[in-house]
């Protein structure tokens, strides 16, 4: 898109004041990228349809940077409620996109976003049907937020629920953990140290669609561990259910970079944010031919068996060290803070 | 991880651990000094994994831990007056006596995480309108940093840069711990990176008059399984010595740079240590001639000095004479969301370890 055809440098007040200026900065930009048979109708919302059971999931995205190594906030809020949908066993159709943008944003970030939240779309197949665009005070806002709420179409074959976990069901996760919290953590103001750890975000829907439909209901549950990272995310699971849960520390998939990463900065990667990382709780009958379906798929290349359910230790999720050694795995409480020595 | 995963190998530790098993006949107390070495111990579960007859007792070295109330309410006052206060990460949790760091931030001060001081003269060249003022908090280990700033900014003639310094020494706190009638510890395991800063010389004195092992260990698995080992070694054979576990690191005359650094700017003077007290000669202060870096002289500060919570036991905890399980509070009134005392809340805190990891827990 030609900035110079826009006929404006910076977003102002008056982008979101409902009149011209906002027409023009839709019209420009918004309807201009994202045309679709459903927002060319320019109306106050969109009618759709959608077959059978409908899974609804809704995110904000507030990310500092807003531009990082692997993406930004765009493709983040795309992949992000995608995922959230995707996770529910259900195929994800539309998003509704609601931007906050801070007065003073430069058109060309915002041009930016769009691009990246029009092609995060478009690989995972979603349509943007309707939306929202307001301008708030210099000061009362950071850059942009961005709201996506996803509608997808439960999968015929899905039943997704942690209350068909049983004693003996694996745990599995399809690649890396920790990438998104230290790519944006290598960006931070302050922190920035160099690397070229990317973000993992990235749309995981295909691969959880293609799961279905080989293994159907012998798939127990989908979880992907966003914020408070791999950690948190088991203890939840466990706590839910009254089940215990045991890993092992060296079946984590963690790239030799990132875990770098954290130990320079006092981290543990097990709380550490991610955006393209999933678990997959099966029945034991079908692991292996899960790990080699995962595998075999692009968002998958290193699916790892991490662990099991167990009646053992209800609630508490034990981790087995790399040196034999065992201890719990407690929720993160806070953010993860940098380390004095 | 080169001089990572080696340190982290199955195989190696079992090995060692089996040394252990094989080698002990008696009962033996072992202190870790720093809580880098507690949380190791704890987070790879070594401590299910050694004979019964070894007890590890939890040691002061958790620099957070340690750091007076008043000081944490000292730097929070500093924020509401519109200061700029940058800190390490893992203090801004810590409970002062109204207040964290965090809650203050909340309510508008102005609080930078930093990794690196020297960013805080960096901060305050930025902001010259503002006063910026560094919580260097630590042990021998940080003190050659947050010295380097000072210099940094008196080179840089940054004059809106100082510091609030709470800088401890790990030999007297190993005195004061010895000299308490209800001590028994056998051994101790030194902590790694003081000595990587200071040498290993200044334990000899301790080793001789006390008879006790010390060996100073890393933080890794097999380096603390070694370091156990040769700490029960030598008491099982009844010698006494200063060893070296983590010679990769700490070489026996230390880092003369660093320490030239600390002696610029810092002069040894009594400190207080949360939780265990005043201790004579316990800690650095700064020198007269670097006064006008000194927060605490710079500004006025009021000096309100306020009882700890009655039900926390981190004093105890923190001259090893009581484990963070066998306090009534723990993981009860008292966790990381609402902490009582610092070791809860602390990256190296005794209670936030066994909180966090413990297998204890299960049972």
């Amino acid at each position: 898109m030609d900035i110079e055809n826009i006929g404006f440098e910076t977003i102002n007040l008056g982008h979101g004041s409902g009149g011209e200026l906002t027409r023009n900065l839709l019209d420009k930009i918004i309807f201009k990228t994202f045309s679709n048979p459903f927002l060319d109708q320019k109306h106050d919302g969109s009618i759709v349809k959608i077959e059978g059971e409908i899974a609804i999931s809704t995110d904000s995205f507030v990310i500092t940077p807003i531009f990082f190594k692997g993406g930004n906030i765009g493709s983040l809020a795309v992949h992000g409620t995608v995922n959230d949908v995707a996770m529910c066993g259900a195929i994800p159709k539309y998003l509704s996109l609601a931007f906050i943008v801070e007065e003073g944003l430069k058109v060309s970030e915002f041009i930016k976003i769009v691009q990246s939240v029009k092609k995060a779309a478009d690989e995972s197949g979603v349509l943007i049907i309707t939306g929202d665009t307001k301008v708030v005070e210099r000061g009362k806002g950071d850059k942009i937020f961005i709201n996506t709420t996803g509608f997808g179409a439960v999968h015929a074959k899905a039943t997704i629920s942690v209350n068909n976990i049983k004693e003996g069901d694996k745990i599995l996760v399809n690649g890396f953990i920790a990438q998104h919290g230290m790519a944006i953590m290598s960006e931070r103001e302050g922190l920035e140290f160099e690397s070229t750890i990317e973000s993992d975000s990235t749309n995981l829907n295909f691969l959880v669609t293609d799961l279905l439909d080989a293994f159907g209901d012998k798939i127990k549950l989908f979880r992907d561990p966003t914020r408070g990272g791999l950690g948190t995310v088991l203890h939840e699971i466990a706590n839910d259910i009254n089940k215990g849960i045991f890993i092992k520390e060296i079946y984590i998939p963690l790239e030799k970079q990132v875990a770098a990463a954290c130990e320079m900065l006092g981290l543990d990667p097990m709380y550490v944010a991610n955006e393209g990382v999933f678990l997959v709780i099966v029945d034991p009958s079908i692991e292996q031919e899960v790990l080699a379906l995962m595998r075999n798929h692009k968002k998958g290349k290193n699916a790892a068996l991490i662990g099991e359910f167990t009646n053992e230790h209800p609630n508490k999720v034990v981790m087995q060290s790399l040196i034999g050694g065992k201890r719990i795995v407690s929720p993160l409480v806070g953010e993860q803070l940098p380390r004095i020595c | 991880m080169k001089y990572l995963s080696e340190y982290r190998n199955l195989e190696a530790t079992k090995k060692v651990l089996d040394e252990i098993h094989k080698i002990t006949t008696c009962e033996w107390n072992i202190m870790e000094i720093c809580g880098g070495q507690t949380h190791g111990l704890v987070k790879n579960g070594i401590l299910e994994l050694l004979p019964e007859k070894v007890r590890m007792i939890h040691g002061p070295g958790c620099p957070v831990c340690v750091t007076p109330l008043n000081l944490i309410d000292k730097a929070i006052e500093l924020l509401e007056q519109g200061v700029i206060v940058c800190s390490f990460g893992d203090m801004i949790r810590v409970p002062g006596s109204k207040k964290s760091l965090l809650e203050a931030k909340a309510l508008g001060g102005d609080l930078r995480i930093l990794y690196s001081p020297i960013e805080a003269v960096s901060i305050a060249k930025q902001n010259p309108d503002k006063e910026v003022v560094f919580f260097a908090v630590g042990f021998e280990t940080t003190a050659p940093a947050n010295a380097l700033s000072v210099l940094h900014a008196e080179k840089e003639g940054v004059s809106n840069y100082s510091i609030l310094a709470s800088h401890v020494l790990v030999p007297p706190a190993m005195e004061a711990i010895l000299d308490d009638k209800f001590c028994t510890i056998n051994a101790f395991l030194g902590a790694g990176h003081v000595c990587a800063i200071m040498g290993t010389q200044e334990y000899v004195p301790l080793v001789n008059k006390y008879k006790i092992p010390i060996v100073i260990t890393g933080f890794e698995p097999l380096d603390l399984v070694q370091g156990i080992y040769l700490a029960i070694k030598q008491l099982e054979e009844g010698k006494y010595k200063l060893e070296n576990q983590y010679s990769r690191i700490v070489k026996t005359e230390g880092n003369i740079a660093a320490i030239n650094v600390i002696q610029k700017i810092f002069e040894i003077g009594t400190r207080e240590w949360r939780g265990i007290g005043e201790i004579p000669n316990s800690g650095y202060v700064i020198k007269e001639a670097y006064r006008k870096y000194d927060a605490e002289a710079k500004f006025n500060i009021s000096y309100i000095n306020v009882p700890e919570n009655a039900n926390c036991i981190a004093g105890e905890i923190l001259r090893g004479l009581k484990k963070p399980n066998q306090c009534e509070q723990f993981g009860k009134t008292c966790k990381p969301s609402n902490p009582l005392g610092a070791p809860m809340v602390s990256s190296e805190g005794a209670c936030a370890a066994y909180y966090h990891f413990s297998n204890n827990l299960i049972k």
